[in-house]
């Protein structure tokens, strides 16, 4: 059952802060009516999410930035004036952050397969005339080429930012990426390095694709000491709508340019995955200076003191989702939702990091909340849910009111018409969050 | 007629002898190194062509742009008959085509690859197998499978994944076809990894008494699927293990927006098969009887030696290849009827074909379908022989459409497969513990909110049972 310490917890909310989460779920009501019913059971809320940042003013206070003409040894400055943002979706973004690596670093080049027209997704659109075809360049259709010579690229000294053109077909570049990429530095005694290399590629589900074009393949590249591997999810917290007395950092997604910049100018090899739905569906007020966002530290979205859900990429909107159900839960399924856990305050963060993985923002969290749910896309077995569970079990045991919980895809391939129930969508994740509250 | 005098001979020398040719032009006064064939010579000779003087490999053809026998082409052997049949199969391909490739832009279905162009590679290459040779294809060979008595029905159930496609059952894109009966393996979307695995069809071939030296494994590429390591591999497997395996590169310009010249420098990619040694031939690929004859020799040079052949067929994709997935792309049509061309100039400016005139003329594409059309030469060869009548080929349009029409309402609205399949077939055999748990789990699921949670709701109708199976 529901701890009784929790509830007292729960009852000791300030009442500011009970309100403004109301509010909160009200806004995203009254938005949820007005919109046509979601088209999937994941996602519904892409458009709509409370996470993605508007405003000039809140995009310019997304939390982690760094700008690139600040000095970081120094406080932040809180010097926003004079800095502009523009309207992006998730490609244009990631657009955005190739061409100022590209204006920046003039030993910078952009390649893969049909890069030069733009992209099939049309991350690279105009930057083949706008930098020349002699740095952002179609290559032969071969990904373990792609990723060895960018490795070359990178061996010296130069940046490398390659394409692959979804991450279901990264596996011919496997050898190179975990034999090389990941051991050049470790191998020849620091002499030799790839830190030059950034690989991106388009991952995840977008309902429709089937087994080639819905893989999560990050843990794969988990085991692979020496990879960094990134998601990116496109979101940012709006202060008022949660408790505006913690933390509420002003992120930003914005996330996918500041996390790329850093990616690409990382002392070391990232593999860097774009989510593919997210492309157009998330838009954003996204500043058009350089900066970075760190890698390797998490984003905790949503504070909460009852349980944490642990998410990256895609999902991040169907846990949104699944935590104003918790709250609010629609009538037809309301029934399943025993009162009191509808009070339960939920911390979402997101890992944006898979490795190395934000430990200590995690840790801290479950310490917290004594209970964890992880989300993710990819099978369960050997996924990264896997890893992460046995990692905070072993940090948390004593604090562990239930066990952890993992929501992800089934231990099938994707199979076509049947993605609907293969995704890990919002209501099992509600599911998952009442049966651990109830533990 | 000079120039295909000097074609002839080149055909025939490189049909007598393809790799020897260079290291025939002397004796050996220095004699060769003892390992090899391999002459001695004083003379730093580096070479960078497979043809002896320098040029590009030639391309086989036997009729010209108006369907008339090249000087000095022989004819392959075809009877009326065989010549409709190969006809009517080639015109089945755009009418399917122009409406599935629209289906595919209203949404109705996931994704679509055309072979509109590519007609005669396709259907001339399949007429030249045996029906039972093994057949490895990359995703635009529907032809091959129709060829051989796939029906409309089968294609349309697999397309739309619905309770009647016995192929993928659902879980694979549209066209990703297989049919044991008609010896079609698989499609799997990443490219080229089905060309190492022909090597061993051929190989497993080659080991059954009841098939050696009757049948081959015949794989299908692009052009740009030969830029995998895996084209290497295939090739150097099959010419060294050896192992009878017949490659049919269909280098049709482009790789989605990548030409050809940014794919390879080299002489295309015949210029590779002898640098594996395999007996090579490039081929029109749109004249429909070079590509009969041409994989018609290459077919029993490859049962009979036992070992890997490449025929590289030149052809032209006319269609622009869809964004992969629609909602990332949204579709623009909405005024076309289904069974409207896509891509051409009278159907204008909608955004997918925009795409494509982004890294090709517009009028390049006009040219080729004016100028060298596979089907417009076929048929006027037809006609000259009094094979056929326009008539007949409005008969023949008529009747296409038809079936195609019929075979596409039948299918569009069935139901799928039952829920539960999605976790068959992971194994064969007992079934693990976790996919058994996981499928508790989704059932508890459904029975909970299956009949209450929208997106679930509606999805269950899709299916039939409606989940019943798993919810009961
Ligand atoms: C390993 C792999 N990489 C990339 C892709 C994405 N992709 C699908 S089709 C295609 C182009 C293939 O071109 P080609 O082999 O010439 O065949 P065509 O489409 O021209 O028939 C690409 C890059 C893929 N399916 N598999
Ligand atoms: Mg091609």
């Amino acid at each position: 059952m529901f701890a009784p310490s929790s509830l007292a917890r729960l009852s000791r909310r300030s009442v500011a802060t009970f309100k403004a989460k109301l509010q909160s779920a009200r806004r995203w009501e009254s938005t949820a009516g007005t919109e046509a019913p979601p088209a999937g059971g994941h996602s519904p809320s892409i458009a709509t999410s409370s996470f993605l940042r508007q405003t000039r003013d809140n995009s310019l206070r997304t939390p982690d930035i760094r700008w690139a003409d600040e000095d970081h040894a120094g406080p932040p400055s809180n010097a926003l004036a004079g800095r502009e943002t523009r309207k992006m979706n998730l490609y244009q973004a990631v657009r955005d952050a190739m061409s100022i690596a590209l204006t920046k670093d003039d030993s910078a080049v952009v390649f893969g397969e049909d890069v030069a027209f733009g992209g099939v997704f049309r991350c690279t659109m105009g930057l083949a005339e706008e930098f020349g075809r002699e740095r952002v360049f179609n290559t032969p259709l071969t990904e373990q080429g792609i990723a060895g010579f960018g490795i070359g690229i990178a061996s010296m000294g130069q940046t490398a930012i390659a394409e692959i053109q979804f991450a279901d077909y990264i596996y011919p570049a496997f050898d190179q990426l975990v034999n090389e990429a990941a051991k050049f530095n470790f191998r020849s005694g620091g002499n030799f390095d790839v830190g030059g290399l950034t690989i991106r590629c388009p991952s995840m589900s977008v309902g429709h694709g089937a087994l080639y074009h819905s893989q999560s393949p990050e843990g794969f590249f988990m085991g692979a000491a020496g990879l960094k591997a990134s998601l990116v999810a496109h979101f940012d917290v709006p202060p008022h709508t949660l408790t505006p007395t913690q933390i509420v950092i002003p992120r930003s997604p914005i996330q996918a340019k500041g996390l790329l910049l850093s990616a690409i100018r990382d002392p070391n090899p990232v593999i860097f995955m774009e989510p593919k739905i997210l492309y157009r569906s998330s838009v954003e007020q996204v500043p058009i200076d350089d900066y970075e966002i760190p890698l390797g530290r998490a984003e905790t979205l949503i504070h909460g003191s009852d349980l944490t859900v642990l998410t990256w990429g895609t999902p991040v909107y169907s846990c949104e989702t699944a935590i104003h159900m918790l709250a609010n839960p629609p009538e037809t399924i309301a029934r399943h939702v025993p009162e009191p856990f509808r009070k339960a305050k939920i911390e979402l963060i997101d890992l944006r990091t898979i490795l190395p993985w934000d430990v200590e923002t995690v840790t801290e969290s479950v310490k917290r909340t004594g209970r964890l749910v992880i989300v993710h896309e990819a099978s369960k077995t050997g996924g990264v849910g896997s890893e992460i569970a046995a990692e905070l079990q072993k940090r948390c045991f004593l604090k562990l009111d239930a066990p952890v919980k993992r929501v992800t895809g089934w231990d099938t391939p994707v199979g076509m018409s049947y993605e609907k129930f293969y995704i890990p969508d919002s209501v099992r994740i509600l599911d998952a969050m009442v049966e651990t509250l109830s533990y | 007629m000079f120039r295909s005098a000097l074609l002839r001979s080149q055909i025939h020398r490189q049909s007598r002898n393809y790799v020897r040719a260079t290291s025939q032009v002397a004796a050996e006064p220095y004699g060769h190194l003892p390992t090899s064939q391999s002459p001695i010579t004083p003379k730093m000779n580096f070479i960078n062509s497979v043809t002896p003087d320098g040029t590009q490999i030639p391309t086989y053809r036997v009729l010209d742009g108006v369907g008339e026998l090249l000087d000095g082409a022989e004819l392959p052997e075809i009877d009326e008959a065989f010549a409709r049949r190969i006809y009517e199969n080639m015109m089945q391909i755009p009418v399917i085509d122009n409406l599935l490739n629209n289906v595919q832009r209203q949404g109705k279905i996931s994704f679509y690859m055309t072979a509109h162009g590519e007609e005669a590679t396709v259907i001339g290459s399949a007429a030249a197998l045996a029906d039972n040779d093994e057949i490895l294809g990359q995703y635009r060979e529907m032809g091959a499978l129709l060829w051989r008595g796939y029906g409309l029905d089968d294609v349309m159930a697999q397309c739309f994944g619905n309770a009647e496609d016995a192929s993928t059952k659902g879980k694979q894109m549209p066209v990703h076809f297989n049919s044991k009966e008609h010896h079609f393996h698989a499609i799997s979307s990443p490219l080229a990894t089905q060309i190492p695995q022909a090597a061993g069809v051929g190989f497993a071939i080659k080991r059954d008494p009841a098939r050696r030296g009757k049948n081959c494994a015949a794989v299908y590429f692009g052009e740009g699927a030969a830029s995998e390591g895996d084209f290497h591999a295939g090739m150097l497997l099959a010419s060294t293990i050896p192992s009878p395996t017949l490659f049919i590169a269909r280098n049709n310009g482009f790789a989605i927006s990548t030409p050809s010249t940014e794919q390879y420098h080299g002489d295309g990619i015949a210029a590779r098969g002898p640098g594996y040694g395999m007996d090579t031939l490039r081929v029109d690929g749109n004249d429909v009887l070079a590509v009969l004859s041409g994989v018609r020799e290459a077919r029993r040079r490859c049962v009979e030696q036992g070992r890997g052949v490449l025929v590289e067929a030149m052809t032209y994709r006319y269609v622009p290849q869809l964004p992969q997935l629609p909602n990332i792309h949204p579709p623009s049509i909405s005024t076309f009827s289904l069974l409207t061309p896509t891509s051409t100039s009278s159907v204008g400016h909608h955004s997918t074909s925009d795409d494509s005139f982004a890294y090709r003329p517009r009028q390049e594409v006009e040219d080729r379908k004016r100028i060298d059309n596979p089907i417009a030469r076929f048929r006027k060869f037809l006609e000259a022989r009094k094979w056929w009548d326009d008539k007949e080929e409005d008969e023949l349009k008529d009747r296409l459409k038809g079936e195609v029409m019929r075979a596409f309402k039948r299918h569009e609205t069935m139901q799928r497969h039952e829920v539960r399949e999605m976790f068959e077939g992971v194994y064969r055999g007992e079934e693990p513990w976790n996919i058994r748990e996981q499928r508790e789990e989704l059932k508890a699921l459904l029975q909970k909110y299956g009949k209450d949670w929208e997106p679930w709701r509606s999805e269950l109708k899709k299916h039939k049972g409606e989940g019943k199976e798993l919810m009961q």
